[in-house]
């Protein structure tokens, strides 16, 4: 073989070679390069906080908490947006929602006028009204005083205290 | 200033202190604060709190029932009153007749809580009725 030949052939070796490893590269991305790309989809997006994401040969695996199925679907999507991800395992948990608290319940007016009146009892200079939950106060009251009387009064579930006493 | 800012340094130093069951909630413009506070010092740290944030309570935004914990049956209670005598009465409300008196920082057995405003309480003397309850505090 002359010389020229075999370099030749020593070349289109490398070609071939070098196609496949190229070919081969892309074919199969690295596990990690996957994970990034996936982690920088996820941090884009605020709904998806609180989701992590692992790779293994290819296999893209969800975990950790939101808030709410979409945002779980919407975490798979993204995952499997990423070029080169086979399959993604979604073990992304939903929150079960905090129950709402429940609503104030306001006294009604008539143990409220009786909780009321049992309260200024010991202030003579106190007048008290009631009316839909709210309590008017009306009359003096010394500073020290004020306090022990509101601290009683706002045990009695009122809706609000109206205080228009003057405070001596 | 919303209501849940104005009053954030009273939330805040309630559940500093211990307030068990804390529950904070806003309802066409009144902040309702509920709980538990483990002693009478808490509890009045908490209005002195309350009265620095709104002074003489004029604002009629806020309705803080904090109660204290340790007033539970079987406790030994104080007197608190002013000076005067306590009246012990046969119901739970000041339309109840009288049936007895508890001395002024006289040591009281708290027998069984009727609501948050009244107590049936028994003293050393035998004497058993219902007194109210801001005029009592557990040592």
């Amino acid at each position: 073989m002359k010389k020229s030949q075999l370099r030749m052939l020593f070349a289109f070796s490398w070609l071939i070679i070098s196609s496949f490893l190229i070919y081969s590269c892309k074919s199969k991305p690295k596990d990690s390069d996957l994970q990034t790309a996936i982690e920088s989809k996820i941090n884009s997006n605020p709904d998806l906080s609180g989701a992590s994401v692992s790779v293994k040969d290819q296999v893209a695996t969800l975990t950790g908490e939101l808030k709410t199925d979409a945002a779980k679907s919407s975490a798979e999507s993204t995952a499997q947006s990423v070029e080169g991800v086979k399959q993604v395992i979604n073990n992304i948990t939903v929150a079960t929602p905090a129950p709402a608290p429940a609503p104030v319940v306001v006294a009604a007016d008539d143990p409220l006028t009786k909780g009321v009146n049992d309260a200024i009892k010991d202030y003579p200079t106190v007048k008290a009204t009631v009316q839909d939950g709210v309590v008017t106060l009306t009359g003096e009251i010394k500073k020290a005083n004020l306090t022990k009387l509101m601290q009683s009064l706002h045990t009695l579930k009122p809706k609000k205290i109206e205080n228009k006493l003057t405070v001596k | 200033m919303g209501l849940q800012d104005k009053y954030k340094p009273l939330v805040d130093s309630a559940n500093a202190s211990g307030v068990k069951n804390l529950q904070v909630r806003e309802q066409d413009n009144v902040l309702y604060i509920d709980g538990e506070a483990p002693s009478g010092a808490v509890k009045d740290q908490l209005w002195a709190t309350y009265d620095q944030i709104d002074p003489d309570y004029r604002s009629a935004d806020l309705v803080m029932n904090i109660n204290v914990s340790n007033m539970v049956a079987g406790a030994k209670a104080k007197v608190t009153t002013q000076t005067s005598n306590l009246n012990i009465r046969k119901g739970p409300g000041t339309d109840q007749p009288i049936v007895g008196k508890a001395a002024h920082n006289e040591i009281v057995t708290l027998v069984s809580k009727s609501n948050d405003q009244w107590w049936l309480i028994r003293t050393d003397g035998g004497a058993e009725g219902y007194v109210y309850a801001q005029y009592l505090s557990v040592q």
